[in-house]
């Protein structure tokens, strides 16, 4: 059926859908820019690595509570951000990044640079699940992510959150609790980071302080802002797009990482919405056809 | 022993003092994050290296980089920059990464991924006031940086131009409205924050004697810290900050040695200071 090799793409291309989608909360929808985000899958995984191999805790629980912690360390660690705006706030949240990272990184008892490693897989009424099981987990995730994701977004959260993005100091002044939301959207947005991060380190079954550094951030960010900040089908693309390129381009392995960089500069500097943004190109195009086709069946009528 | 430090410390100050210039130059104008100036840095030293095998002299090859950083840089903006003025902060900031991403995988697929020798050798004097003793490629560094700083701030506060460079960063609009042509200023600042930017990457790239294609990657993320430490687009700040980390970094790691990676320094000071004073050391409301 499916092979071993694309399973394994497809499950972290599904992990990366989630993460797009947490930090999409968090600075596409309340238009905080975060270049941090990969410090809370960190700590979502280092949680669920440890609490597995110290406490003898299971998959479950674990699972649970990595999301949980790495929320609540988002909360925390949006106070200083609270302060600050874009650039001030993208170069804070780049910082914490690179805190956190040297945390698990010069703490022994984060493993220091040896990490943590016999991170077993979930294990599902008494036997550990297959790679197509953990596939169907992250598929279950990514739903439950996606119902979370609209009913915020349709929620007075959701429209407080687009109010702070366009004009915080007008909605501030419409009464809006900027403070409250914003920590909001942290905590949420990191939440899911934390959550990604547990089947991370249960997929890998290894985890390392320089998997949820700043270059990882950049490229779950950048999934976001290729396929569209802002919407929902955006970064869910941006990550299959961008996750599934180093396995399609690898013929050019030589210059991956030169296309990878140059799509990045020329999709900003052209569509800058993203791939499927508002106002993109793609978007635009679907959207005229359906409407020809619309009218030609009216005048059919 | 921590004299030595000291000297370390000055001389690493007085690089990043010329790198996080170019960025506090270009912030102060058009309020981009301009990820890919360590690229133009790393250009700068892959430049001189080639001009100093032509040339055979350090000093040509250290003007012939900047020149080319320079233009480099104009470049950039002309492309990546002033077209997207009008959109949200994040598009030039992704924009500059990705630009930056493909300068490195450049540099790599061009001169290969090894660091190659930039040995030029440097007759110059060893300076030292007291207990502090510079070795001749600290005072080269320190002497450099303090020609070229001081050559902006005459610039900057003696000339015409350097009225309407200061006027353009505190306020573009209303600047325009005195009829200076602010897009000319804009480049203007550009192409001096970038020549910086390449005599940093020479000087660097002779001190260690060695160039390589990632060797803008922490001084990328890590000027970002300092320049915002310092109050982004103010000069004198990032310049104190440059010096100021620069001393932390090498005394701090190498004195006290307190085990905690000396890059992620520059971010713990910025979030500390950023929490009592959110526009930096010098920066105004």
């Amino acid at each position: 059926m499916l092979s071993g090799y694309l399973v394994t793409v497809l499950i972290t291309i599904g992990i990366y859908i989630i993460l797009a989608l947490s930090l999409n909360m968090i600075t596409g929808y309340a238009g905080q820019i975060s270049l941090g985000h990969a410090a809370f899958m960190g700590i979502g995984a280092y949680t669920s690595a440890l609490l597995y191999t110290k406490t003898g805790l299971g998959f479950w629980p674990a699972f649970l509570l990595a999301g949980l912690t790495a929320g609540l360390v988002g909360a925390i660690l949006a106070i200083p951000c609270l302060r600050v705006r874009e650039d001030f706030l993208a170069i804070t949240t780049m910082g914490i990044n690179f805190v956190v990272e040297a945390v698990f990184l010069y703490i022994p008892f984060f493993g220091a640079g040896m990490g943590i490693g016999g991170i077993n897989p979930p294990s599902l009424f008494g036997a550990e699940i297959s790679k197509p099981g953990f596939l169907v987990l992250v598929l279950v995730v990514i739903g439950l992510v996606i119902l979370a994701d609209r009913w915020l977004a349709r929620s007075w959260i959701g429209l407080a959150w687009a109010a702070i993005r366009e004009d915080e100091e007008a909605a501030g002044a419409m009464g809006i609790d900027v403070v409250r939301f914003k920590v909001l959207a942290f905590t949420l947005g990191s939440a899911g980071a934390g959550f990604a991060g547990s089947l991370y380190a249960h997929f890998l079954t290894f985890i390392m302080p320089v998997n949820f550094g700043f270059a990882q951030s950049i490229v779950i960010l950048s999934m976001v802002v290729f396929g569209g900040i802002g919407t929902l089908r955006g970064p869910i693309v941006g990550a299959i797009v961008l996750g599934a390129l180093p396995e399609i381009s690898r013929p050019a392995m030589e210059y991956r990482t030169l296309l990878y960089g140059v799509l990045l500069l020329l999709l900003m500097r052209y569509q800058p919405g993203g791939i499927l943004g508002e106002s993109s190109l793609l978007p635009r195009a679907v959207r005229r056809l359906y409407q020809a086709a619309q009218g030609k069946m009216r005048n059919e009528e | 022993m921590i004299w030595q430090q000291i000297a370390n410390g000055i001389a690493t100050g007085a690089v990043y003092a010329l790198t996080t210039l170019g960025l506090t130059m270009v912030y102060g104008v058009l309020r981009v994050l301009h990820v890919a100036h360590a690229g133009i840095y790393a250009l700068g030293a892959y430049v001189g290296l080639v001009a100093f095998h032509y040339l055979g002299s350090f000093w040509l090859s250290l003007l012939v980089a900047m020149a080319v950083c320079g233009v480099a840089g104009v470049l950039v903006e002309r492309f990546l920059y002033t077209p997207l003025l009008h959109l949200p902060r994040i598009v030039p900031l992704i924009g500059s990464i990705g630009l930056f991403i493909a300068m490195e995988e450049g540099f790599r697929i061009v001169a290969g991924p090894y660091a190659l020798a930039y040995d030029a050798e440097i007759r110059f004097v060893s300076l030292a006031v007291g207990p502090l003793r510079l070795t001749a490629p600290q005072s080269l560094i320190l002497t450099v940086t303090l020609v070229l700083l001081g050559l902006l701030w005459a610039l900057l506060s003696h000339s015409t131009i350097g009225l309407t460079m200061r006027a353009a960063s505190m306020d573009a609009e209303t600047t325009s409205t005195f009829g200076v042509n602010t897009r000319a200023v804009v480049t203007l600042n550009f192409l001096i924050g970038s020549a910086l930017a390449g005599a940093a990457g020479v000087l660097i790239g002779v001190y260690d004697n060695q160039v390589w294609p990632t060797m803008g990657s922490i001084p990328a993320y890590k000027c970002l810290a300092i320049v915002v430490l310092g109050g982004l687009g103010n000069i004198p700040g990032s310049v104190l900050a440059s010096f100021l980390i620069g001393l932390a970094e090498t005394l701090l790691i190498g004195v006290v040695a307190i085990p905690f990676p000396r890059d992620a320094l520059a971010f713990v000071a910025m979030i500390l200071v950023l929490m009592f004073r959110p526009h930096g050391l010098l920066g105004k409301g």
